[in-house]
């Protein structure tokens, strides 16, 4: 009897689902493909809770004991670390219950809620880097905004992986600068249509092709959009003199009233006096 | 420098030139040194008010109330001073006083050292 070619692919998708003999997972379902590897979401047998299972296409075990090491609000914490009986490297870690960014961003979330995000990505970047860990990988798809606004960055990359190229830095050394590049990439791909000059300047400068032009590490870029954020000059930009003076009226906007407002007064006083 | 401090010095320096435009007023023009040394007294105190204030509130609403409220109540006892005339000139000392505090109320408020809540924030 001839098999129908749904019927296969079927045969193929139970045949791929990794075998959890003799761990304490059960398997529920795909969750989606990450670099190398598929997650899963499972069930602990043990502490009766949900989990992601990572299951790695080789032996790639040096990606969790990458990411293990790095304990930051925003990496998701692994719990476990495996082989399955099928000889593949497999870890656990938190289930993230949120939203991919790119999914998040059609929500049209607010200018201060998006800084909001990516400051929190790079502060991920720039601790990762300060220990000696690169992503290499960063990209909306790698970033979870959870149900309470936490945000995670996922995927963190080895040496196998150069990036996506919309989000790669044109360099060919892989170094703490790459993720810079793609950092700024991701800045701004999430900014507005009409973004202020200054975020983007931001973007530019982290983009810009010559690596020694970047910012030289994630705290850097991180200082200049809360310097946006402030209302100061970004490093960035070289802002025209019309555009400072408004920054600055801004910024200042209570005081000058009220100079306006003593202005005016002696003006009136000094008109009904001679009148 | 702390806020009792930058109060002090904005609060001299904007009572000085407050009282410098009694220049404009002819009749004032003779008393218009010892105007200008009431009127710094005047700045400096509000600006010590304010300062004080700002140092135990953190709130730039409040702090402009209470220096404008100041600068209105020291411009009143000002105001309200016998005078060789006679003459009392509520309107031209009141209102530039009132406006006069609540800009050292923003200003105790703004500069100087930020405050405790902010610190934790």
């Amino acid at each position: 009897m001839a098999l129908s070619d749904s019927v296969l692919d079927h045969l193929r998708h139970v045949a791929a689902l990794p075998d959890l003999t003799g761990t304490r997972y059960e398997l529920e379902s795909e969750i989606g493909r990450g670099g190398l590897g598929v997650v899963y979401a499972a069930h602990d047998r043990q502490l009766d809770r949900r989990v992601a299972l990572k299951v790695l296409d080789f032996a790639l075990a040096g990606e969790a004991r990458l990411i293990a090491r790095l304990e930051h609000p925003a990496i998701v914490p692994i719990y476990e670390t495996g082989t399955l009986p099928d000889g593949r490297a497999f870890y656990t870690m938190k289930l993230v219950a949120g939203t991919r960014l790119d999914r998040y961003l059609a929500g049209s979330p607010s200018l201060a809620e998006r800084l909001r995000v990516i400051r929190r990505v790079g502060e991920a970047i720039g601790f990762a880097h300060s220990q000696g860990s690169i992503h290499r990988d960063l990209k909306p798809q790698n970033i979870m905004v959870g149900e309470f606004g936490e945000v995670y960055v996922m995927d963190w990359g080895v040496d196998a992986v150069e990036g996506t190229p919309a989000f790669r830095a044109p360099d060919p050394s892989l170094d703490h600068r790459s993720d810079i590049y793609s950092l700024g990439a991701l800045l701004r791909f999430m900014l507005p249509v009409a973004a202020p000059p200054a975020l983007r300047a931001i973007t530019t400068k982290a983009m810009n092709a010559d690596p020694a032009a970047r910012y030289s590490n994630a705290q850097a870029l991180l200082a200049d959009i809360e310097r946006f954020q402030e209302g100061h000059a970004v490093e960035a930009w070289s802002e025209p003199l019309w555009h400072r003076l408004r920054r600055f009226g801004s910024r200042n906007a209570v005081l000058l009233w009220l100079l306006a407002a003593y202005a005016a007064v002696k003006f009136l006083l000094f008109f009904l006096r001679n009148v | 420098m702390n806020k009792i401090l930058i109060g002090l010095l904005f609060g001299l320096v904007l009572g000085a030139i407050d009282g410098t435009t009694a220049w404009f007023t002819p009749e004032a023009r003779p008393l218009i040194g010892g105007i200008m040394v009431g009127s710094s007294i005047k700045g400096m105190l509000v600006g010590l008010l304010s300062g004080w204030f700002a140092r135990k509130v953190h709130s730039t609403k409040w702090g402009v109330v209470l220096g404008a409220g100041l600068g209105l109540l020291f411009a009143f006892i000002v105001a309200a001073m016998p005078s060789e005339t006679g003459k009392h000139h509520y309107l031209e000392i009141m209102l530039p006083g009132f406006v006069v505090g609540a800009i050292l109320g923003f200003l105790t408020q703004r500069m100087g050292p930020p405050h405790p809540a902010v610190i934790a924030e």
